[in-house]
């Protein structure tokens, strides 16, 4: 597409095996005052986005 | 619904219910930020004098197919439509305030400089046992439990720390879990001993230093008065020298003494810190360190400045991670955790020195929000209903906001604090949330558009 270009795809997840609840309770990270689910990962699949092993990746 | 966003001269449009991100030129952002409002003929008429009538309607032919494939304009029924009843369900994460004390005397703590607003007390390593006991046995089937050695300063009862730690690893194998302990200190008093068991143990530490030394100094005292920079930010590094690739954050406040705190997030990836964050503070209107109203368009300024400098750096070789400015657009939680947030008196909760349960570490010692005791190994399973039933789609405010599904409906205690409803979201926080959202969903962009 020339105007619109689709950077990334569905990000809710909504498919089965989902809501296990392994994952961190997000205000035990590093904020303690806010609400913020969008840095998080699922537990299941692993990678961290703020993981600094990425930074060059 | 879409939102349609331009930082920094970006143009992006996030589409809510299926999280789908579309970089837009000029042109597209002008169409689709009318889409829903108004029809093809009406959205050529209105832009017309600025763009030729083909290209308008190429963009519309590509809004089309986006539609078709379900990736823009959206409609996901499940994503709108709360839940009859709200389990509670397994309590996983617990903030244990192991120490309400502090050598500091910091001048926002939401603590009181550690105590509460009660008596200065220290945690007894009986009643911290009880409390990983109770969390064990409400956990389930959870396998990882959280805990998070809290204060006040936790160092100032870090024996007992220890002593916890161990019996959350005898735990572990009795009942199958994984405890993920964390640590949240001022870094003030730290032996090289400690650094080792932090590094040891510690899944997590979160070190609290405010940025440049003015800002810290000026509301990070100690008990007599001094500056508490230096010596904090030494064993900061010290901390992360040792670290490797294990988590960690330094996490700073900011206050309204404190406006330019683009310049505190900055000054702490100055001294090599990659994994930062820093916070604005919570306090009612009258405190002289407050936020207010009057402040937000200057603080929405200042996230515009810190992705731009933000993005620079990690361009150039500078990479810092600010945990505001991350967002994980391919993955990302379950639509569970979006919908049900932080967890707070639900399947996480605070436990005082003395035992007693509240929803979360800001809730201790408000009226009325005493949960239960991990002594008796009872809490309020009514309380924590209303806690789960609070969850985003039961929120007024937030259906119709586009950042329900990453803020989750914001935090519970500021809600309560401002305006005595769980269900009524602070509208600082709202505003605050929804800039760093868009500058985190950029700062993808940005670095998608440089590969």
């Amino acid at each position: 597409m020339k105007h619109i270009k689709t950077m990334a795809n569905s990000c809710i997840n909504k498919g089965a095996g989902t809501g296990c609840g392994e994952c961190q309770a997000s205000c035990q990270s590093a904020c303690k005052t806010s609400c913020t689910v969008a840095n998080q990962s699922c537990q299941n699949k692993g990678e961290k986005v703020f993981n600094p092993a990425r930074k060059n990746g | 619904m879409v939102h349609t966003f331009c930082v920094d001269g970006r143009y992006l449009a996030l589409d809510v219910d299926s999280g789908t991100v579309h970089m837009l030129d000029e042109l597209g952002y002008e169409v689709v930020s009318r889409w829903e409002e108004q029809s093809e003929e009406e959205i050529v008429s209105a832009l017309s004098s600025r763009f030729p009538e083909e290209e308008i309607r190429e963009v519309a032919g590509e809004v089309r197919a986006l539609q078709e494939s379900g990736t823009l304009f959206s409609y996901d029924e499940d994503l709108h439509r709360a839940p009859q009843e709200t389990d509670p369900g397994v309590i996983k994460a617990m903030c244990l305030l192991v120490a309400h004390d502090c050598n500091l005397r910091c001048r926002y703590c939401f603590a009181s400089t550690g105590t509460f607003h009660g008596k200065r007390l220290l945690m007894p390593e009986e009643i911290g046992r009880k409390a990983l006991d109770f969390l064990v046995a409400r956990s389930g089937s959870r396998r990882h439990l959280e805990v998070d050695f809290f204060g006040g300063e936790p160092m100032l009862n870090f024996e007992v720390v220890k002593k916890l730690v161990a019996y959350g690893r005898e735990l572990e194998k009795k009942h199958g879990k994984v405890f993920r302990f964390t640590i949240t200190t001022n870094a003030y008093s730290l032996t090289d001993e400690d650094i080792d068991f932090f590094n040891r143990e510690m899944s997590n530490v979160v070190l609290s230093v405010d940025g440049r030394k003015e800002t810290h100094d000026a509301m990070r005292p100690t008990a007599d008065g001094q500056g508490s920079w230096e010596r904090a930010m030494a064993n900061a590094k010290k901390v992360v020298a040792k670290r490797g690739q294990k988590d960690y954050y330094v996490r700073g406040t900011f206050t309204r003494k404190s406006l330019d705190f683009s310049k505190d997030v900055l000054a702490l990836a100055d001294q090599g810190f990659e994994q930062v964050s820093v916070e604005p503070v919570v306090l009612s209107p009258d405190s002289p360190y407050s936020l207010l109203p009057e402040h937000l368009p200057g603080i929405l300024e200042q996230y515009d400045l810190l992705y731009k400098e933000y993005v620079r750096r990690r361009a150039d070789g500078r990479w810092f991670s600010f945990f505001h400015f991350c967002v994980d657009l391919n993955g990302g939680p379950c639509i569970k955790k979006r919908l049900s947030g932080c967890g707070a008196g639900v399947e996480y909760v605070a436990v005082t020195a003395d035992g007693e349960i509240f929803p979360c570490h800001q809730f201790v010692g408000r009226q009325g929000f005493a949960m239960g005791s991990v002594l008796t190994g009872k809490i309020d399973e009514d309380l924590r209903r209303e806690f789960a039933s609070a969850h985003v789609l039961n929120k007024e405010k937030c259906a119709s906001c586009w950042a329900r599904l990453y803020c989750t409906g914001g935090c519970a205690a500021n809600a309560q604090a401002f305006h005595g409803d769980l269900r009524k979201p602070y509208e600082m926080e709202c505003e605050m949330e929804k800039k760093r959202l868009e500058c985190a969903i950029a700062v993808q962009a940005a670095e998608w558009d440089g590969e």
